[in-house]
């Protein structure tokens, strides 16, 4: 009796044991098979991205150029005197010399020429002349100053100094139009470099009216689809699913094709006598619209159907019997139901749209750019990689930002499609 | 109740159909315009057409740079989608045997390249590859297009997982199968139709991308989507108009395809 009733615990103790360590190796393997996965988006995916994002901070090239004069710039003393005096020149001098024998000075001109029009001939021409000097001068400002005038200028030396690293905001502030200024405190930027922010501001602007046409044109659609019995629904869907499935290229293409002077669209306008001329419908903002409207559309339909589905129809029955006004009824009854639909759809358009790149650059014209053309221009075009990473922090602060909202709306992974 | 329709009631039912047929119209007439354009005698993409031939199908399959790109579009496609459906049917399987810690971060982890613009991805890219000379490489375009596409394998794969009967993996168990057994004899044929789904996405989602393409492609990398973006940029032809009639009707068969894939899924599932 006393035998068992201690190995009665102590067998339930154990078998809790292996239960535990039973499920424990249940958990391991089960993440053991995500492993390859999340290892795989780590070094191919999110690597990436954030050392993308590192360039919008990261500053290294005047400092990897000219280490003592970064080190002395950061020493002065700049609420005494705006231009430094010959201790700063007296490292400057040398360090010009050497980096444009090492040529190194190449990367401090870009960088200077970021911030300061000029700057990139103020630095290679400065070096040039100094590198060239057969004896050490004996005062190396007024040698430098000689030289290039511009070198006594204020502006020259906040430039300097917003340069001289190894972590800068000046991308950052520059995507927001603003700068630090010889205090230190930030202001707008002159109004021929403030670019930016009417370049985020086309961007929202566009995503939105695509996002409205979206909603405007997919309800309908949803609407009719939903109250459809389920094998007409399915035939009619396909309409919906070929878009979805043509490559965004094909679109493209096609809409090129349709929109252009000669195209369909011109041509039944001129039929039914709208207009006596072609209109100009591509290679303009009305073009981005329309196509990525068109891009879009399913995006909006798939989650609007997929709510309206669920929506019983005898509230709407019992609303109107009430005597309620079918537009009221409408507006007070159903609409609310299918609001969670519209608000996925709605923030799902938006955030594709809001990255949207190949179809702005083959419809739009020069001023239908948005945020994503950019990006890559300033990686390929200008290698003003900075800025191209300080642009895409913003792009994907917001976008990440309405994903979240997004998520909370549909619950994460099963809402996505 | 049925006789009580009243006549703001049918108005608005035949503003309804109106709105509806204009949008289905909307989504699907400019898909199809191109394609009797492909067919058309003449230089310009313009109606009416002139006479139907088929040179432009002619000058598309007997030119050497479109061949070259569809080459390049089935390699990189064809081996993307098998990386995205093996890692991602695996992390599928993984997600849906155990609650683990952090479980819900890691899916959200694994959906970032969904929603992530892909212009700040290749940009990334750009840089990252560069030490390690996989820019202009086919297989730092493979990797990159299995990234976009394993979070559709995921979704695919757990949409069929969330139907299937845990305890049929249990039965298996019991029966003395080792867990290898039950994952070749049980757990896959039933999953089979989701993975199948998720790697034609993914293979899609290939053959769609151009952006990667543009940053990180080189002149050895040009696939059909950026053959068409040069084409559609430089000088529109009816070469173009065949080429995207060629990806029409892939894609008309990649639906049906998926339509079937999903029938059979939802079958396995309710039988």
């Amino acid at each position: 009796m006393v035998e068992t009733s201690q190995e009665g615990p102590r067998a339930a103790r154990s078998l809790k044991r292996s239960l535990a360590r039973a499920e424990r190796r249940r958990k391991l393997r089960a993440f053991l098979l995500v492993l390859p996965l999340i290892l795989f988006v780590l070094a191919f995916f999110a690597a990436p991205i954030i050392g993308m994002l590192e360039r919008a901070v990261v500053d290294r090239d005047l400092m990897q150029a000219w280490p003592r004069t970064a080190e002395a710039v950061k020493a002065h003393d700049w609420s005494e005197a705006e231009v430094p005096g010959e201790e700063v020149f007296a490292v400057l001098g040398p360090e010009l010399a050497s980096s444009f024998e090492a040529r190194t000075a190449a990367g401090v001109a870009r960088r200077l020429n970021y911030d300061l029009d000029g700057g990139r001939s103020l630095v290679m021409n400065t070096a040039r002349s100094v590198a060239r000097l057969d004896e050490t001068p004996p005062a190396w400002r007024d040698a430098i100053l000689e030289i290039e005038p511009r070198w006594g200028e204020p502006a020259t030396w906040t430039a300097i100094r917003r340069a001289a690293g190894p972590v800068t905001d000046f991308y950052l502030l520059q995507t927001i139009d603003r700068q630090r200024v010889a205090d230190g405190s930030i202001a707008s930027v002159p109004r021929e470099r403030a670019i930016y922010l009417q370049i985020y501001g086309r961007t929202f602007a566009i995503a939105l009216s695509v996002t409205l046409l979206c909603l405007a044109i997919g309800f309908p659609i949803a609407y009719l689809l939903a109250s459809l019995p389920a094998n007409r629904a399915n035939l009619l869907l396909i309409l919906v699913l070929l878009p979805f499935w043509t490559p965004l290229l094909v679109r493209t293409a096609a809409w090129v094709v349709v929109l252009q002077e000669q195209g369909l669209v011109n041509q039944m306008l001129q039929f039914l006598q709208v207009t006596d001329r072609p209109i100009r419908l591509v290679y303009n903002r009305t073009g981005v619209i329309i196509s990525m409207t068109h891009v879009l559309l399913p995006f909006m339909i798939l989650p609007l159907y997929a709510v309206m589905q669920t929506v019983p129809p005898h509230y709407m029955r019992a609303a109107r019997s009430l005597g309620a006004p079918p537009f009221t009824a409408f507006r007070r009854v159903y609409i609310p139901q299918v609001m969670p639909g519209i608000a996925a759809g709605s923030i799902l358009v938006f955030i594709i749209a809001l990255g949207y790149y190949i179809t702005p650059a083959l419809v739009g014209g020069a001023s239908d750019q948005m945020v994503s053309y950019y990006i890559a221009f300033y990686t390929t075009d200008t290698v003003n990689w900075g800025l191209a990473g300080a642009l895409g922090a913003g792009l994907l602060a917001a976008t990440l930002l309405l994903y979240t909202v997004y998520s909370r709306l549909v619950g994460g992974v099963r809402g996505v499609m | 109740m049925s006789g009580s329709v009243t006549l703001t009631e049918k108005v608005w039912r035949v503003v309804l159909y109106v709105a509806a047929t204009a949008g289905f119209v909307f989504l699907v007439a400019p898909i199809l315009a191109i394609v009797p354009l492909s067919f058309n005698d003449g230089q310009f993409l313009t109606y009416p057409l002139r006479g139907l031939t088929l040179r432009w199908y002619e000058n598309f399959f007997f030119s050497g740079t479109w061949m070259f790109s569809i080459r390049n579009s089935l390699i990189i496609g064809v081996c993307a989608a098998l990386i995205a459906s093996v890692l991602g049917t695996l992390a599928a399987i993984g997600l849906w045997l155990a609650e683990f810690p952090g479980k819900r971060l890691v899916g959200a982890f694994l959906l970032a390249p969904m929603i992530v613009p892909i212009v700040i991805y290749s940009v990334g890219l750009y840089f990252y590859f560069a030490p390690w000379n996989l820019t202009a490489t086919h297989l730092g375009l493979i990797l990159a297009h299995a990234v976009l596409g394993a979070p559709f394998v995921l979704i695919t794969v757990g949409a069929t997982l969330s139907g299937f009967d845990r305890t049929l993996i249990r039965a298996g168990q019991s029966l003395g199968a080792t867990p290898i057994q039950v994952a070749r004899h049980v757990v896959f044929p039933l999953i089979a139709p989701g993975v199948v789904f998720g790697g034609l996405f993914a293979f899609a989602v290939s053959l769609e991308e151009v952006i990667t393409v543009l940053l990180i492609g080189g002149p050895n990398q040009r696939t059909l989507p950026r053959e068409m973006f040069s084409g559609i940029r430089e000088n529109i032809s009816p070469t173009i108009a065949a080429a995207a009639t060629i990806m029409i009707v892939l894609a008309i068969l990649l639906l049906v395809t998926a339509e079937l894939l999903r029938r059979r899924s939802a079958k396995l599932r309710s039988g």
